[in-house]
C-alpha cells in the first residue's frame, strides 16, 4: 500500500470566511477513504482542491507523487461531482462517448469502457436515450459511469449515492469495493453513516476542520459508542473542547 | 482530438436544438426581408394645394411626382391642408410665394420643398430662356443683315452622375450591407454566448475541467463548433440579401463572405468571453444593450466623420465599425480586396485579442 493522495496542512478561503482550516490527509492505494459531515462542511471544496479545479490558500495537495494541479494527474482521476454535470440534449452513450473522447481513449476501448461503465450502473437499455428524459437517480448513475469511463486510479466520488435506491447503491457499494480490492484509491464523500461504516478510514469533517479520524471502529471505540451517528454528534459537540484523536 | 470531440458535441447539441437553429438562420432573413419593404419602398406621392400657379409650373410639379391639387380662393390654409390631407400648399401671387408646409414628418417635408424649389427655378429659367430668345428675335427684327447668335438662350439642364450608387439608389442600398455584418455578428454572439454560458451554469465546464482538456482546447472547440454555424448562417444570410433580395452587391461575393465571416468569429468570441462574466442567460441578455447596440452606431449608418472626437475614438474599438466599413466598400461601392484589407486584418487581430482573453477567462475554473 502506497499513499496516493496526501494533503498537507491545507487551508483555503474566500475572502474573510475560511472554508477548510489546515486539514491534512493521507489517504493510501487499495483503501476507502470516506469524507463524513454536514452539507456546508467544506467537503465539496475539499474535494475540488484534490482534483485542481480550486486551488488552496495554504498547503499542498500531492496525488500519486505529483503536486496538483497537474493536467496528466487528471488522466488518473475518475469524479464525479455533486451535481450532475451532464448534457441533457445529448444521450447516455453520446455523453459517455464524448468523456471517454476527452481522455483520449481509442475506438476499441471506448467501446468496452462504455459497454462496462454503463451495464456496471444498470443503464445500458437506457443509453440510447436522451439524458432530460432520465430520472434523478439515472442521472445520478450515469455521472458515476462517466467516472469510471477511462479506468482511473484514483476515483472521487463527491455524494454518489444521492438519489440511488437502496438495492442499486448495495450493488454500486460492491462494486466500489471491487475497484478497492483492485488496488485503486476512493474517496468518498457522504452524510449517511452506514455508508460510512464500508469505508476504511474516515474523517469527520465540520466547519472546515477534521474533528475527528480513524477507522470506523477506532472511532466508536475512541468514544465508546456503537454507532458512528452518534460518534459525529459527540465528537462534533467536544470539538469545542480541542478533544481529537488521530 | 479533444477539440474535435467538443466539435462534434457542439454539432449534435446544435442540429437537435431546431429552435436555435432556426432563430440563427431564418430570424436575420426575416427582419432583413422586412427592413428591405420598409425602406426600400417609395414613399407615397406628397399631395400639395396650389392656388395662383401658371400651368408650366403645375407641369414641373406633377414631373416631380406630386400629386396636385389646384384650388380657386383660400381663406384659410391652414384649414384646407388639414381638412384636405395635404402635405403642403403653395400660393403664389405675382412676384410673391407662399409655401405652407404641414411639416409633420420633417424629412419628407424637406424632399416636397426641395422638389418646389427645384419646379419653380426650372420653371423661371425657362421663362428666361423664353425672354432672351424673344429678345434675340426682336434684335433680328430690328438688326436685319447682323447675325446674333446667343447660346445661352436654352433651358439649363443638369446631367447628374454617381460615383456610388445611381439614380435609383435608397437608403436601403446604403445601410444593407451593414445590416447584413450586423444580423451575422448579434446572432453569433447570442447563440455563441449562450451556448458557453449553459456549460457554466449546468456544471458541465466545471466538470469538462476535471479531465485532462486544456483551456484553449475549449475555446478552439467552441471556435470550431459554433464558427462552423457561422459560416452556414453567412452564407444563408449573404445569399439571401443578394439573390432574393437582389440586395445592390457592386464588389465580389467573396469579399462579402469573407469580411462576414470574420465578422460572426469576432461576435463568437466575444460571446463566449463575455458568457464568463454572466451568471444567467437573462445577464447575458443584459450585454446586448451595452455590448452590441452600440456596435450600430459605429458601423457607419450614421456618418463616423460627423461625430465629437471622442466619439470616433470609440469608433475604433468597435468591431463592428470595421465590418461596415469593408462591407459598404465592397456591396455599395464595388471596391476590391485591397481596399477592405485594413478592416480584416483589424478584424482578425480582435479575434485574436478575444481568443487569448478567452483562455485567460478560463483559468476562473481551472489554474492550469
Amino acid at each position: 500500500m502506497t499513499s496516493t493522495i496526501v494533503l498537507d496542512q491545507i487551508s483555503k478561503s474566500f475572502g474573510k470566511k475560511t472554508v477548510l482550516n489546515n486539514i491534512s490527509i493521507t489517504v493510501n492505494s487499495g483503501q476507502i477513504f470516506g469524507l463524513i459531515g454536514p452539507s456546508g462542511s467544506g467537503k465539496t471544496t475539499l474535494v475540488k482542491i484534490i482534483v485542481g479545479m480550486d486551488q488552496p490558500s495554504n498547503g499542498q495537495v500531492q496525488v500519486l507523487n505529483t503536486k496538483v494541479p497537474n493536467l496528466n494527474l487528471l488522466q488518473e482521476i475518475g469524479y464525479m461531482a455533486q451535481a450532475d454535470a451532464l448534457y441533457n440534449d445529448l444521450t447516455g452513450q453520446e455523453n459517455l462517448a464524448f468523456f471517454a473522447k476527452l481522455y483520449k481513449l481509442n475506438k476499441h476501448v471506448q467501446n468496452e469502457r462504455i459497454a462496462y461503465a454503463a451495464d456496471l450502473v444498470n443503464l445500458t437499455p437506457h443509453l440510447t436515450k436522451k439524458v432530460q428524459n432520465y430520472s434523478g437517480g439515472m442521472k445520478r448513475r450515469l455521472s458515476l459511469a462517466v467516472a469510471l469511463i477511462h479506468d482511473p486510479q484514483i476515483l472521487i466520488l463527491d455524494e454518489p449515492t444521492v438519489g440511488i435506491d437502496p438495492e442499486l447503491r448495495k450493488s454500486i457499494w460492491a462494486e466500489i469495493t471491487r475497484l478497492k480490492n483492485d488496488g485503486k484509491t476512493i474517496l468518498i464523500t457522504t452524510h449517511v453513516m452506514d455508508e460510512a461504516e464500508k469505508c476504511d478510514q474516515l474523517a469527520m469533517v465540520r466547519d472546515g476542520e477534521i474533528i475527528s479520524s480513524g477507522s470506523p471502529l477506532d472511532l466508536k471505540n475512541h468514544y465508546e459508542i456503537n454507532s458512528l451517528e452518534e460518534v459525529f454528534l459527540k465528537a462534533g459537540g467536544e470539538k469545542d473542547e480541542n478533544n481529537r484523536i488521530s | 482530438m479533444r477539440t474535435i470531440a467538443l466539435v462534434k458535441r457542439i454539432c449534435i447539441q446544435m442540429i437537435r436544438d431546431k429552435r436555435t437553429l432556426a432563430l440563427m438562420m431564418i430570424a436575420p432573413l426575416v427582419i432583413l426581408t422586412l427592413l428591405h419593404y420598409l425602406l426600400s419602398d417609395e414613399t407615397t406621392s406628397p399631395r400639395l394645394g396650389v392656388s395662383g400657379v401658371e400651368e408650366g409650373l403645375i407641369e414641373q410639379l406633377k414631373e416631380k411626382e406630386i400629386v396636385v391639387i389646384q384650388y380657386e380662393q383660400l381663406k384659410n390654409t391652414n384649414q384646407i391642408i388639414m381638412d384636405d390631407s395635404l402635405d403642403g400648399m403653395l400660393q403664389m401671387e405675382g412676384e410673391k410665394v407662399a409655401l405652407t408646409l404641414t411639416n409633420d414628418q420633417p424629412s419628407s417635408s424637406k424632399v416636397l420643398q426641395t422638389k418646389i424649389m427645384q419646379a419653380i427655378s426650372i420653371e423661371s429659367a425657362k421663362e428666361q430662356a423664353n425672354n432672351v430668345s424673344k429678345f434675340v428675335q426682336d434684335i433680328q427684327y430690328k438688326l436685319p443683315n447682323v447675325p446674333v447668335n446667343l447660346n445661352k438662350a436654352k433651358t439649363p439642364e443638369i446631367n447628374t452622375s454617381y460615383i456610388y450608387g445611381s439614380n435609383d439608389t435608397t437608403f436601403f442600398d446604403q445601410l444593407s450591407p451593414i445590416l447584413v455584418g450586423f444580423f451575422v455578428f448579434f446572432f453569433v454572439f447570442l447563440i455563441s454566448g449562450i451556448g458557453l454560458l449553459r456549460e457554466r451554469t449546468t456544471g458541465t465546464l466545471d466538470r469538462l475541467m476535471a479531465t485532462p482538456i486544456q483551456r484553449r482546447d475549449i475555446v478552439f472547440g467552441y471556435l470550431v463548433g459554433y464558427g462552423l454555424f457561422a459560416i452556414i448562417q453567412t452564407l444563408f444570410v449573404v445569399f439571401y440579401a443578394v439573390k432574393v433580395l437582389d440586395i445592390m452587391l457592386v464588389g465580389s461575393l467573396w469579399n462579402v463572405i469573407l469580411i462576414n465571416f470574420s465578422l460572426a468569429l469576432v461576435a463568437l468570441l466575444l460571446g463566449i468571453l463575455l458568457s464568463a462574466f454572466a451568471n444567467s442567460e437573462f445577464q447575458m441578455m443584459q450585454f446586448i444593450p451595452i455590448a452590441i447596440v452600440p456596435q450600430v452606431f459605429f458601423a457607419g449608418i450614421l456618418p463616423i466623420e460627423g461625430m465629437p472626437e471622442w466619439m470616433q475614438i470609440i469608433a475604433k474599438f468597435m468591431p463592428m465599425y470595421y465590418g461596415g466599413n469593408a462591407l459598404v466598400d465592397v456591396m455599395y461601392k464595388g471596391l476590391g480586396i485591397d481596399s477592405i484589407k485594413y478592416d480584416l486584418l483589424v478584424l482578425v487581430g480582435f479575434a485574436f485579442v478575444f481568443i487569448v482573453l478567452n483562455i485567460f477567462a478560463l483559468k476562473k475554473y481551472r489554474k492550469i
